[in-house]
C-alpha cells in the first residue's frame, strides 16, 4: 500500500509538472497573477518585471510590427486624467478609500475607481499635481502598473482607463524618480521614498503589508523596482549622506528580512578594507544600490551595480585608494547574499557618476568559445564586459565622445582617474554624465548593445577645500559650459567597438531603449519623439511627437497584436498595427 | 557574517511586517527609531526634491537652550569634534554624518555615551560629568546645526564663507594666448569692461569659456526650444522652395522650426530639405575641446585685467 500510495503521488507530481511546463500561459490566467518563473522567459504577452525579463536586455522577441511595417504604427489607446494622491481637493481625504472621477474626459461621466491611501506623513507631498511616468510600467494579465514617487496605477491594458490608485502620504525624502513595482502572483511589491517597502494586492490596490527597509532618520530614500527571483524580493535604497550601501532580500509572503548585503567594509576583517584608510571611512563610503540588477539562472547570481563613493567629491576623509565597493558590477548569490565576484567600472570615483546602471547577461562566442558574459555601459563614459561566472575583465571601451576624466586604462580594464581633472579651486574642465540609469538595451539579433550618449563638458569648481573633506555630496560647484552632441549609441559588447552613432540634432538626449525581434530599436530622443530605429544601423523609421517622452518604451502581445507602449510626463500612449 | 546585522544603529531597520494592517488606519512608525512622523512640507533650505529628512522637519528648538548648548560644545566638545561639529584635530567623529547624531531625538542617545565615554572610531572618548541638563542642551544646539545641513548631504554654510583664490592663472601668458587665439574672432577692446560687469571670478570664466551660455546645458535645445537669445541661425530648403531663413528654435530628425526675422514661426518637414545650421558658437565650443585648464586660468587671469 505505501509503495502504490508513493508511486500515486510521483505520478502525479510528474503529471503536474509536465502540465506546468505545457501551459504556463494558461497557469498565469488561471492560478492568478504572475508565476516568478515566467520573468526568465523573454517576455511575449506581459511586461512582468523592471527589464520586461530578468536578463536585463529589454529585448522581446516580437516582430509583428517590424522595419517594413512600422511606418504604419498607429494608436491604439491615450492614457489620461492621471493626478497623483488625493488629488486637488483632498476629496477622498487622508485614511479613506473612496472613488475619484477619472477618464478626465469633457462631458463623460467621470468613471469611478477606487484610491486608497496609506502612509504616515501629512499628506501634503505628491499630491493633486500630474505625475512623470519615469520607471518601468509592469504588464500582466492585461493590466498596466504606472508609478510615480509616492503612487502607483493599475491601468486596463485595452483601453488606458484607471482601474485604482495608491497613494502613499511620504514623511520625506529625496524624492527622485520612481523606478517602478515588482510582482509576484498577484502581489505588486513597491518602495517609497520614506524607505517603506509595500506589498500590494495588485487586483485591488488593497495594502497587505509593509516593512522599513532602511532608516529615514539616517536619510535614506528608496525608489528602487524590486525584483522579485523565487521567493526572494530584492531591494535596494539610496542615501547621498555619508552611509553605507546595501543590497537586500525579504520573503514576499510574510515581509521578513531573508539576507542583507552591504557594499562596503561594515567590520574589521571584511574584505576591501584595505581599499579605506579606516574603517570609520568605509561605513562611510556610500555605494548605494538604486537600480534593479539582472538574475543568472545557472549560477544564481544576482548581478547589479554600485553608486557613488561618499563624500562625492573630495577624497580627504577617504584617501587615495580605490574604496571598494564602490562604483562596481557585483554578483551575489540570490539565495544567500554572498559575494562572488566584483568589478569595479569606476575606481576612485571623484565624480558622483555611479555606476548602478542596470547591466545586460550577454551570451557569445568570444575567439571560438561559448561565453556568458555580463556588460555595462557606466556613467563614467566606459563601456565593460566581463564574464559573468567569473568576473573576469573581457573588454573595456571609451563610448562617451569627450569623457576626459581618465588617464586610460590599468592592466585591468579599468580606467583611471585623472587627479587634474576633478574639482579645483580655480576649476578644472571635465565632462558630465555620458548615460545614467535610463536602461540600455541588447539584441541578440543584432548583437548590439544599445546606450544613451549625452556629451557635454563643464568646469569643476572645488568650493570646500577643508582638509577633512566634504559631506555628501558637498564641496562642488560646476557650471555647465556646451553639449558636444547626444547619441543613440550601438556598442559591439564582445569587443567594446562603436558598431554606430546616431547623432540626436536637437532635445536632451534620448530615454533609455527597447529592442524587439522585428529588427527595432525605441526609444524616446528628448526632443518629443517616440521613435523607431533600424536596429542595425540606426535609421529613424518612424515617429511620434509625444510631448518629451520619460520612460524606456516596452512591448507585449495584447489580443493578438504588438502593442508598444511608451509615457511622456502623466501622459501613456498605446501604439499598434490598425 | 557579513550579511548579519551587527551595527547596533542598523538594528533599527530590523523587519517589522504588519500583516494586513488596515489601510485606513496606518500603525505607528516600526522599526524603533521612535520618531513620529512630523509635517513632511518643504524644509527650510529649498530642500530641493522632495520634503526632507527628519533633521531639516524639525520644529526650531529654545533659542536660549540652543545658545547654552552652543557654549557647552565649544567648551567640551570642539577639540575632538570641531567647531562645525565635522571632527576635530583630536581625531573624534563627524557629528553631522554620525549614526548616533541621526538617530537621536532630544539627546537620549547622545547622553549615555557623554556621560559614560566609548571607544570611538577615532580613539577613546572620555566620559564627561556635565549635568544632564547641559548635555541635552548640547543635543539641543547639535540638532540645531543638523537642522541646517543642505540637501543631498551638504553640509551646512558656513557663518563666514571659505576665501577662495580662483585667480591663479598668469595674465600675460593669457594675453599671448589671447593674442594668438582669441583675436581670431575677438578684440581686446571689444570685451573691456568685461571684468567690470562681471566681478566674480568663476562667473567671468563660466561666461568666456561658454560663450556666455554657462550654467545653461548648452547645445540646441533642451526639450523642446532654443532659449529666446539664441544665436542659432538655420536656412531650410525644402524640395522645389526657395530657402527659409530663421533663428532655429527647435531641430530633430524629422522636423525642423525658426523663427524668422519678421517674427513668424515656421516648421517645415527635415524630408527631402536642405538643412543647413549656422551656430556662431560651434568654432568656441571646438576650441573648448582642446583647451588646457592652465591655458583657461591664464585667460580668465587676463581677461579680469579688462576693467
Amino acid at each position: 500500500m505505501t509503495s502504490i500510495k508513493v508511486m500515486t503521488l510521483k505520478k502525479t507530481t510528474r503529471l503536474l509538472l509536465s502540465w506546468c511546463l505545457l501551459m504556463p500561459a494558461f497557469l498565469l490566467a488561471q492560478a492568478g497573477g504572475l508565476d516568478p518563473a515566467a520573468q526568465l522567459r523573454p517576455p511575449t504577452d506581459a511586461w512582468p518585471t523592471y527589464s520586461g525579463d530578468l536578463t536585463g536586455r529589454r529585448y522581446s522577441a516580437l516582430g509583428h510590427v517590424n522595419k517594413t511595417n512600422v511606418k504604419n504604427l498607429s494608436l491604439a489607446w491615450v492614457g489620461r486624467g492621471f493626478v497623483e494622491g488625493t488629488g486637488a481637493t483632498g476629496r477622498a481625504g487622508p485614511g479613506a478609500a473612496g472613488g475619484r472621477g477619472g477618464g478626465g474626459g469633457r462631458g463623460g461621466a467621470p468613471a469611478p475607481y477606487p484610491l486608497i491611501v496609506s502612509g504616515l506623513g501629512p499628506g501634503d507631498y505628491n499630491t493633486g499635481g500630474p505625475p512623470s511616468f519615469r520607471g518601468s510600467i509592469v504588464m500582466v494579465d492585461g493590466v498596466l502598473y504606472p508609478t510615480s514617487p509616492d503612487n502607483v496605477w493599475a491601468v486596463d491594458a485595452r483601453d488606458g482607463s484607471i482601474l485604482w490608485q495608491y497613494y502613499w502620504k511620504t514623511r520625506g525624502g529625496t524624492h527622485t524618480g520612481h523606478r517602478g513595482v515588482g510582482m509576484w502572483r498577484n502581489f505588486l511589491f513597491t518602495e517609497f521614498h520614506d524607505n517603506y517597502l509595500v506589498k500590494l494586492d495588485a487586483r485591488t490596490g488593497k495594502e497587505q503589508w509593509r516593512v522599513e527597509i532602511s532608516s529615514f532618520n539616517e536619510q535614506y530614500f528608496s525608489s528602487m523596482a524590486p525584483i522579485i527571483i523565487d521567493n526572494h524580493v530584492i531591494v535596494g535604497t539610496g542615501n547621498d549622506l555619508d552611509a553605507p550601501g546595501f543590497l537586500q532580500s525579504y520573503d514576499p509572503e510574510t515581509g521578513k528580512r531573508q539576507w542583507i548585503f552591504y557594499t562596503v567594509p561594515m567590520n574589521p576583517g571584511d574584505p576591501g578594507l584595505e581599499t579605506w584608510p579606516s574603517l570609520d571611512a568605509a561605513r562611510h563610503g556610500g555605494a548605494q544600490v538604486w537600480v534593479p540588477g539582472v538574475f543568472d539562472p545557472e549560477t544564481r547570481y544576482y548581478i547589479f551595480g554600485t553608486g557613488n563613493p561618499t563624500p562625492a567629491y573630495t577624497t580627504a576623509g577617504r584617501g587615495e585608494s580605490v574604496g571598494l565597493f564602490t562604483c562596481s558590477l557585483i554578483a551575489v548569490n540570490v539565495d544567500t547574499g554572498k559575494m562572488a565576484w566584483y568589478y569595479q567600472t569606476s575606481p576612485r570615483d571623484m565624480h558622483d557618476w555611479d555606476s548602478a546602471q542596470t547591466p545586460v547577461l550577454i551570451d557569445a562566442m568570444i575567439n571560438g568559445r561559448p561565453r556568458k558574459l555580463v556588460s555595462t555601459a557606466a556613467r563614467n563614459g566606459y563601456f565593460f564586459t566581463v564574464d559573468r561566472v567569473t568576473g573576469e575583465h573581457v573588454a573595456t571601451s571609451k563610448f562617451g565622445s569627450v569623457a576626459n576624466w581618465a588617464k586610460g586604462l590599468d592592466d585591468k580594464g579599468r580606467p583611471v582617474l585623472n587627479p587634474e581633472k576633478v574639482a579645483t579651486i580655480p576649476g578644472a574642465i571635465v565632462n558630465g554624465s555620458i548615460t545614467n540609469w535610463p536602461p540600455p538595451a541588447y539584441s541578440p539579433d543584432t548583437g548590439l548593445f544599445y546606450v544613451p550618449e549625452n556629451n557635454a563638458l563643464s568646469i569643476a569648481y572645488l568650493i570646500d577645500p577643508d582638509p577633512r573633506g566634504s559631506m555628501g555630496l558637498g564641496g562642488r560647484q560646476a557650471s555647465g559650459i556646451g553639449s558636444y552632441g547626444n547619441y543613440v549609441t550601438a556598442i559591439d559588447p564582445k569587443t567594446g567597438r562603436i558598431a554606430w552613432r546616431h547623432h540626436l540634432p536637437g532635445g536632451s538626449g534620448p530615454t533609455g531603449m527597447l529592442t524587439t525581434g522585428g529588427g527595432l530599436l525605441f526609444a524616446g530622443d528628448g526632443a518629443g519623439n517616440l521613435v523607431a530605429f533600424d536596429a542595425a544601423n540606426g535609421t529613424p523609421l518612424w515617429n511620434a511627437r509625444l510631448g518629451t517622452v520619460t520612460n524606456a518604451p516596452q512591448t507585449y502581445m495584447l489580443d493578438g497584436k504588438q502593442h508598444v507602449l511608451a509615457a511622456a510626463g502623466d501622459m501613456l500612449y498605446a501604439f499598434r498595427l490598425n | 557574517m557579513r550579511q548579519m546585522v551587527i551595527a547596533a544603529a542598523v538594528a533599527a531597520l530590523a523587519w517589522t511586517a504588519v500583516p494586513g494592517a488596515a489601510v485606513q488606519d496606518p500603525p505607528a512608525q516600526p522599526g524603533g527609531a521612535g520618531q513620529r512622523g512630523r509635517g513632511a512640507g518643504p524644509g527650510p533650505q529649498g530642500a530641493g526634491r522632495g520634503p526632507n529628512f527628519p533633521q531639516h522637519q524639525r520644529p526650531p528648538g529654545d533659542p536660549a537652550v540652543i545658545a547654552r548648548g552652543r557654549a557647552l560644545y565649544g567648551v567640551n566638545c570642539t577639540a575632538c569634534h570641531g567647531a562645525d561639529l565635522r571632527g576635530g584635530d583630536q581625531g573624534g567623529p563627524n557629528l553631522l554624518r554620525s549614526q548616533v547624531v541621526l538617530t537621536d531625538q532630544h539627546g537620549e542617545n547622545i547622553l549615555p555615551i557623554v556621560r559614560s565615554g566609548r571607544q570611538g572610531p577615532g580613539g577613546l572618548m572620555p566620559a564627561f560629568t556635565l549635568p544632564e541638563s547641559d548635555v541635552l542642551a548640547i543635543a539641543e544646539y547639535i540638532q540645531s546645526v543638523m537642522s541646517s545641513a543642505g540637501r543631498q548631504g551638504r553640509p551646512p554654510e558656513r557663518d563666514t564663507p571659505v576665501e577662495l583664490n580662483v585667480l591663479v592663472g598668469d595674465a600675460a601668458a593669457g594675453q599671448r594666448y589671447f593674442e594668438r587665439v582669441c583675436s581670431r574672432c575677438h578684440s581686446a577692446s571689444d570685451l573691456r569692461g568685461m571684468a567690470a560687469r562681471v566681478a566674480d571670478v568663476r562667473a567671468l570664466q563660466n561666461l568666456w569659456v561658454s560663450g556666455g551660455i554657462s550654467g545653461r546645458g548648452g547645445g540646441r535645445g533642451e526639450g523642446d526650444a532654443l532659449a529666446e537669445n539664441s544665436r542659432v541661425r538655420v536656412t531650410v530648403t525644402a524640395p522645389g522652395s526657395a530657402p527659409v531663413t530663421g533663428r532655429l528654435v527647435r531641430i530633430d530628425d524629422f522636423v525642423v522650426s525658426l523663427v524668422q526675422d519678421d517674427g513668424v514661426r515656421r516648421t517645415f518637414s527635415r524630408s527631402g530639405a536642405k538643412v543647413d545650421i549656422n551656430d556662431p558658437l560651434e568654432p568656441h565650443r571646438r576650441l573648448v575641446l582642446e583647451l588646457a585648464d592652465t591655458e583657461m586660468h591664464n585667460v580668465t587671469a587676463y581677461l579680469a585685467t579688462l576693467k
